[in-house]
């Protein structure tokens, strides 16, 4: 598989406008059939974006996760049982074998936008 | 050592010790251990016996269990005497008929209350205290009796008379000596304590020789004393001391001492090698000791030697600390001065009720004894500076002198303790087991009462342990990082000084002003708690809401599914009918299940994110308010019905609760805070087992604090009696703001006093005696605390942009398409976890 082709992005999808997400807060979009989980830093203004779905509590919690930074790199902490998953890379910091899909997000204008491979 | 069976005669604190100290050894294996018991339960706390009237049940005295025996193969005969030995035939015989064979037998009989010789004690209502039986008696009789008598004003005839007050009778303490303790206290500490005890209701009469007991003429019984006088009563306790039980002994023909006592050598043999004796049964040396800690020596000298080992019983020290009807008694040593040559130093405060007497020798350089009333802070001290033999300091009297403010604290640190020394009497720790406990890990009181034991038996050593720990953790060069979390190297009570007195109103303001780095899970909800309970504003502000567990950010309680539950406040768990229909209505609308909560609320399930505003909505408009389930905050007051319809009821519980949750509702603390108020002493509100518990008595309200439920119950500790309304609002609003200031995160109200330095008694001279001069702040704080209160969904309803974040997706109407259900016992449940996979494949 040829790595510069798996990074191109076919599609970037508006979700909403940067003020709908307070903050230090995230917010869950629905973005091609997939539930992605869209976090503002307060400190940094820095959007990330990864799976909603908390693959260890099994359920759609993680846009309403406290976010962090756990030895300076970003993270959400789970709602259901305090997992931590770094928002760069999409890994359980506990339990590194949990990897969840990240998704780069622009501004374009006045709108959010994630991008998703179609 | 071949597999040998040793038989144990009583099951009491020594002789399960003694159990405990066989099953510890590498003899383990080879020993078969038979044991029996006269009374119908195992090994019980006898030290805390008159505990059993202040709420603790019989399991909570209990000292083992069934199980643990029967996991250790420890035979076990309950309600069976062993009525002789044959030590010829290596045999003994029950009262059930039994012969059973030993090759080592241990008697551990103990002792029985010694009942004098008066005409006419035997008759109902004169009873003893020792067993459970006995307490049990005892409360069955005072259903029946307004007044009774207990004959001997000894130690335990002290904590007798407290029982009998505690039972609401008028109770009268007869002693035969002219004072109290006449064993352990001088004439000036037994005054202080007669004076104080009168205080309390309790009539003393010393000097006073029983001569019968008659039938009364206003009471049941009337007891007629040497010199002419007279005492009517219902009921008679004789405490009038022990005696050995050596009838076993006496009928095998073993040695006995003149006055009772089985003799026993430096490794508790009897007469006949094979037969040991331990604990208040035997006699060593000439003496009897009738305290739990020598006891539990012999059984450890018992057990060694009986696995070959070389401990010997070389007597015991005999000081005592204790509390009797609320007041602080010590004993130490030589508290009579009658070692030749003998010199005191004694200090009297009439003022605030204080007499400390320091025996030392005739050269005025070591301990020899102290006696200690109403302040018994320098027991320890005393008691390890004459156990150790230390020399005394340059000015012996700042030993028992009160300390002035700023100037440190005389005599001698811990650091100068040998590591022999013991520092823990009831389970023979010594300053060396806690420093080890220390150097593996422990570094607060919960950790080591948890690995050593230290002061969780009569609590009396709790600020001298405390001390060595600190010492210990010192001297370790153990740097104990107290840190809330990487991005604040502060504790929370730190936090909370720093935002107190600078006025910090935001996260980002703290973040930026002490600490590093984003925040995290940790930090984040302990800061907004902090505010919450300083500043107490709107929680969903745009500055707290990042800060916001879950829980809080959506004003419910997020289940296994990602969906909430909905929980009004129903204070004091007390509904109409009309809003009782309209929680069915709105739980019927969306289709919720619906439970009954432990708190006297219901709770409904399984609320989505759209859908929580929409329920809320209806039940505002209903008056309904918020129920702050979803907070580390004041939860509920569980009530009674009171004097309202009780007929046993003797206050208005129910009103009182009701005024309570109202004032406290939503308070944000260290960690969630329930309480109950109960309307008489039946305790229908299991008040005792909450963080604040309130009890109606007749003289007033009772406050309880530090129960609570959950993995590690616990029960409330007494903390004040008789108060009306204003002063148990005040001693409450106090008692909870200074948790507030000084617990740790996530820490409980019981966690916290067991690790405050001092522990309850602390508490008590900060809230009730205002030590720290704090009162009145903490009452203001509280007040600006209330003063803000709001309804967190009210004012969420009345906001439209907060009512956005509500919803699933911020850009589609759907709804979270992993959710799935099934109908169980006629309401939804979430479906289990195979069915939710299913539906995933599905998609």
């Amino acid at each position: 598989m040829n790595l510069a082709i798996d990074k191109v992005q076919d599609l970037w999808v508006s979700v909403c406008s940067p003020q709908d997400i307070t903050p230090g807060t995230g917010v869950c979009a629905l973005v091609g059939g997939r539930q992605v989980a869209l976090f503002c830093c307060r400190q940094t203004q820095a959007f990330y974006a990864i799976d909603n779905f908390d693959p260890i509590g099994g359920a759609s919690v993680l846009s309403r996760g406290i976010m962090g930074s756990i030895a300076g790199e970003p993270v959400v902490a789970s709602p259901l049982y305090k997992h931590y998953f770094n928002l760069n890379t999409g890994r359980c910091i506990q339990t590194p074998e949990h990897q969840l899909n990240t998704y780069p997000v622009r501004i374009s204008g006045t709108e959010v936008q994630i991008g998703i491979n179609s | 050592m071949d597999n040998i069976s040793v038989l144990v005669v009583g099951n009491g604190m020594v002789g399960h010790k003694f159990i405990d100290n066989i099953l510890a050894s590498e003899a383990a294996d080879n020993v078969q251990l038979i044991t029996f018991s006269e009374e119908p339960r195992l090994a019980y706390d006898r030290v805390q016996l008159s505990a059993y009237f202040s709420g603790k049940t019989e399991q909570d005295l209990a000292l083992t269990d069934e199980a643990y025996y029967r996991q250790h193969k420890v035979d076990f005969l309950l309600d069976t005497k062993v009525i002789s030995i044959d030590p010829t035939a290596h045999t003994v015989l029950t009262d059930k008929g039994n012969t059973v064979a030993y090759d080592k037998l241990v008697l551990a009989t103990g002792s029985y209350p010694f009942v004098p010789p008066i005409p006419g004690n035997d008759q109902p209502h004169c009873l003893v205290y020792r067993t459970i039986a006995d307490l049990e008696a005892i409360t069955e009789s005072s259903c029946h009796s307004q007044c009774g008598v207990v004959i001997g004003g000894g130690l335990l005839g002290l904590e007798a008379a407290n029982a009998l007050k505690n039972l609401g009778l008028e109770t009268h303490v007869v002693e035969f000596a002219p004072r109290l303790m006449a064993v352990q206290l001088d004439e000036g500490g037994a005054n202080l304590l007669r004076h104080q005890i009168e205080a309390l209701g309790v009539q003393v009469h010393t000097q006073k020789a029983t001569t019968e007991i008659v039938s009364g003429e206003q009471s049941r019984y009337r007891l007629n004393f040497a010199d002419g006088t007279h005492l009517e009563t219902d009921m008679v306790v004789f405490s009038a001391g022990i005696r050995p039980q050596d009838e076993l002994a006496r009928q095998a023909q073993l040695e006995v001492g003149e006055r009772g006592g089985i003799v026993i050598n430096d490794f508790c043999q009897t007469s006949d090698p094979d037969i040991y004796a331990v604990g208040e049964c035997a006699l060593w040396q000439g003496r009897i000791f009738g305290l739990v800690a020598p006891g539990y020596t012999m059984a450890a000298v018992a057990a060694a030697h009986l696995s070959g080992g070389e401990l010997a019983f070389k007597g015991a020290d005999m000081s005592t600390k204790l509390k009797l009807l609320g007041l602080d008694v010590a004993s130490i040593g030589d508290a009579h001065g009658q070692t030749e040559g003998a010199q005191s130093y004694t200090f009297h405060d009439e003022i605030t009720q204080v007499y400390k007497r320091l025996v030392v020798n005739q050269a005025g350089d070591r301990v020899l004894g102290a006696v200690l009333v109403g302040d018994v802070s320098a027991y320890g001290q005393l008691l390890q500076m004459m156990l150790n033999d230390m020399p005394l300091p340059d000015h012996p009297s700042a030993l028992i002198l009160p300390q002035v403010e700023g100037e440190g604290a005389a005599g001698m640190g811990v650091e100068a303790l040998p590591a022999s020394a013991q520092i823990c009497s009831c389970y023979d720790v010594s300053k060396g087991d806690v420093a080890a406990a220390v150097a593996n890990g422990a570094i607060d009181m919960a950790m080591i009462k948890s690995c050593t034991k230290a002061s969780t038996g009569c609590g009396g050593c709790s600020a001298l342990v405390k001390q060595v720990m600190d010492s210990e953790l010192a001297a370790l060069g153990h740097e104990v990082d107290n840190s809330l979390c990487e991005h604040f190297a502060y504790t929370r009570p730190e936090l909370v000084d720093i935002v107190r007195i600078k006025q910090i109103r935001s996260f980002d303001e703290l973040l930026a002003s002490h600490g590093k780095g984003l925040g995290c899970d940790v930090c984040k909800p302990a800061v907004a708690s902090i505010l919450a309970s300083f500043w107490n504003d709107y929680i969903l502000e745009d500055a707290h809401i990042g800060l916001q567990d879950t829980n809080d950010i959506y004003l419910g309680n997020m289940q296994k599914d990602g969906t909430y539950s909905v929980v009004p406040r129903i204070a004091g768990g007390e509904v109409t009918p009309d809003k009782l229909i309209l929680l069915g209505e709105v739980a019927k609308e969306f289709d919720l299940y619906t439970k009954i909560t432990g708190g006297q609320r219901i709770d409904l399930f399984g609320a989505q994110l759209h859908q929580l505003p929409l329920i809320w909505r209806k039940l505002v408009d209903a008056g309904f308010e918020t129920g702050h389930a979803y907070g580390k905050s004041v939860r509920t007051v569980k009530s009674c019905v009171g004097d309202a319809w009780c007929r046993y009821g003797v206050k208005d519980s129910l009103g009182f609760a009701i005024d309570i949750e109202n004032r406290y509702k939503g308070l944000r603390s260290p960690h969630k805070l329930k309480f109950a108020v109960s309307g008489c002493t039946r305790e229908c509100a299991e008040a005792q087992s909450k963080d604040v518990g309130i009890i109606a008595t007749e003289h007033g309200w009772n406050l309880y604090v530090g129960g609570n439920g959950g993995m590690r119950p616990r029960h409330a500790e007494l903390f004040a009696t008789g108060l009306d309304d204003q002063t148990l609002i005040r001693y409450i609003d106090r008692f909870l703001m200074f948790y507030i200031r000084s617990a740790e995160r996530l820490q409980r109200t019981s966690v916290w006093i067991e690790n405050l330095e001092g522990g309850l008694e602390y508490l008590k001279s900060v809230v009730i005696h205002d030590k720290l001069g704090l009162a009145d702040e903490l009452e203001a704080e509280m007040a600006g605390n209330i003063a803000k209160y709001q309804c967190e969904w009210k004012t969420t309803l009345e906001n439209p942009e907060k009512l956005k974040r509500f919803k699933h997706f911020v850009n589609a109407e759907q709804e979270d398409s992993y959710l799935a259900y099934e109908v169980k016992r006629s309401q939804r449940m979430p479906a289990k976890s195979s069915q939710i996979i299913d539906v995933l494949t599905v998609e």
